[in-house]
């Protein structure tokens, strides 16, 4: 394989996979989101529609929703849609059904108290969700999502069968035209390998500043020994004892 | 062993170590001109609890419960665990609902509304209004553990009295200091001890200025040297202050010391009410005599 394919194939490809990552990821993100706290909603037909988004989009194939945005959706609709958004839509909403499952869990866990906490001090259901319920499950979701957001990378690769030029589309045609399959591959592998640790990286720097917002604090470890110590034995609240 | 006349001891009235001497301001000056209770209407009837029944599947909590509290009086309500002494503070706060009759607040229903003469269930919107006249402390205190300490008692006033951020965050400032807890305004719940947490939330219950303070076991998570701080606080709050409080406590001395009213209830039934005078030196019912002398 020779440097030409690399730098004209190989890189543009990359560049594909990583705006079709970012921008698919975004908005799973939303619909994660939307979804999600819909399905925690207290009227039965908001909760019933937002489970029928979950339980459709789990249940379908990435690659035929991939298909049909690119192939049935122009025909339906008579709008065609620039492939790399085709795909990019068809991701969104597939994997935003899995992550919605991951807000509605997080959601779930944050503790009644809490909610009646919100209710003594009259916020609105939607003031609770979002000063009180949704930044305390934040640092629940973060490393469920680190995992989606790897799985959607490896998911982008279905995209190259609607013909966007990706990094998978990038390596098939360098194979077709040099029969270097060996190399080829490898290299397909080490590169995603490479972007889904790049992510992982990135998720704990997110996840380290999500724990710091409700008072967590993973770097310290010696915490456990002094932490309870520190304040109940501390000059503040020397009562009786 | 005691009798609760002799249960005033020291351990149990010793001020915080942080709030002794410091020239805190006293609990009126904290809360401010718009003190709570300013009209000090003494007499009014607060809070009005009207045939009231709540069930639990088949096991009835509180039956056919009648009861007011009046502007500025301080009731204690005593009795055995499971004796609906809870799901009263539950009621007014809302969190449920009861299954016959009406709770009124200030003459406004709580949980019904009048709709063309009639009352039907009340909405959220209707809630929340009537409820900002209540503050309640939780067992548990319930702090938000996404915020720190100065904006757990910040949030509500901003965003839903409306208050101007500055001067929300000035007058929690005060309210912290009435806790003794300046030092760690810049503080994540988790960083603090169960009685600072406590103190806190008292803080954040009465930035809403509410006119009803409504105070859940607020001692009985704690460890039992963290608990005189908290009931110190508390004794100021209702020596200084126009405060209505509705209070749930096992602590006795405290009730007799900040009770107008004691209310002992058994079986979701108010079997003896009277001064805290009559109820822990003199009680009529055997029950309440029981009871006293378990807690004891």
């Amino acid at each position: 394989m020779s440097w030409g394919l690399f730098e004209n194939w190989i890189l543009p490809g990359l560049w594909v996979t990583v705006q079709a990552t970012v921008f698919s990821a975004l908005l799973a993100l939303v619909v994660s989101f939307v979804v999600g706290t819909l399905r925690t909603s207290r009227l039965w037909i908001v909760r019933f529609l937002s489970g029928a988004y979950f339980e459709i989009f789990r249940g379908a194939s990435a690659l035929v929703v991939i298909f049909w945005f690119a192939y049935a959706f122009p025909l339906l609709f008579g709008w065609q849609l620039v492939p790399l958004w085709a795909g990019v839509l068809a991701l969104a909403l597939t994997y935003g059904a899995y992550g919605s499952e991951i807000v509605r869990g997080s959601l779930a866990a944050v503790p009644e108290a809490q909610r009646e906490a919100g209710i003594a001090l009259s916020f609105t259901p939607m003031q609770r969700l979002r000063r009180i319920e949704i930044p305390q499950a934040w640092p629940e979701m973060v490393p469920p999502f680190n995992n989606l957001a790897i799985e959607l990378l490896k998911g982008t690769s279905l995209i190259s069968v609607i013909a966007v030029a990706d990094l998978a589309f990038a390596g098939n045609v360098i194979r077709l035209s040099t029969n270097e399959s060996a190399p080829v591959y490898t290299l397909l592998l080490v590169l995603y390998f490479l972007l889904a640790f790049s992510i992982t990286r990135g998720m704990r720097v997110v996840e380290r500043h999500a724990k710091r917002g409700v008072g967590k604090l993973p770097e310290k470890k010696s915490r456990s020994g002094q932490g309870d110590v520190a304040p109940a034995g501390g000059s503040t609240n020397g009562g009786g004892a | 062993m005691n009798t609760p006349n002799e249960s005033n001891q020291p351990s149990d009235t010793g001020s915080p170590a942080d709030s002794a001497g410091t020239g805190r301001p006293s609990a009126a000056e904290a809360l401010g001109g718009g003190a709570p209770g300013k009209s000090r209407a003494e007499g009014r009837e607060l809070i009005k609890f009207q045939d009231v029944t709540k069930r639990f599947g088949e096991n009835t909590v509180l039956d056919d419960l009648c009861f007011s509290v009046d502007t500025g009086k301080h009731v204690t309500l005593i009795g055995p665990s499971g004796s609906g002494k809870t799901t009263i503070l539950r009621l007014l706060m809302t969190l449920i609902k009861p299954d016959e009759g009406t709770i009124t607040v200030d003459g406004e229903y709580l949980t019904h509304e009048e709709k063309n003469g009639k009352l039907v269930p009340a909405g959220d919107a209707h809630n929340r209004a009537v409820r900002k006249k209540i503050g309640m402390v939780f067992q548990q205190f319930n702090l938000f553990p996404n915020m720190k300490v100065l904006r757990n008692v910040t949030e509500a006033p901003v965003h839903v009295l409306g208050m101007d951020k500055d001067e929300a965050a000035e007058r929690a400032r005060g309210l912290i200091e009435l806790v003794g807890l300046t030092e760690h305004l810049d503080k994540y719940p988790t960083q603090l001890s169960g009685g600072q947490q406590q103190r806190v939330a008292i803080a954040r219950a009465l930035a809403m200025r509410p006119q009803v303070l409504l105070l859940d076991e607020v001692t009985s998570a704690l460890d039992p040297e963290l608990v005189a701080g908290v009931l110190d606080v508390l004794r100021d709050i209702a020596h200084s202050t126009d405060i209505t409080m509705v209070c749930v406590t096992h602590e006795m001395s405290f009730a007799r010391d900040i009770s107008d009213r004691v209310l002992m209830f058994d079986q979701g039934k108010i079997i003896e009410s009277g001064s805290p005078d009559k109820i822990f030196n003199d009680p009529d019912n055997d029950r309440t005599r029981e009871f006293l002398s378990s807690v004891h």
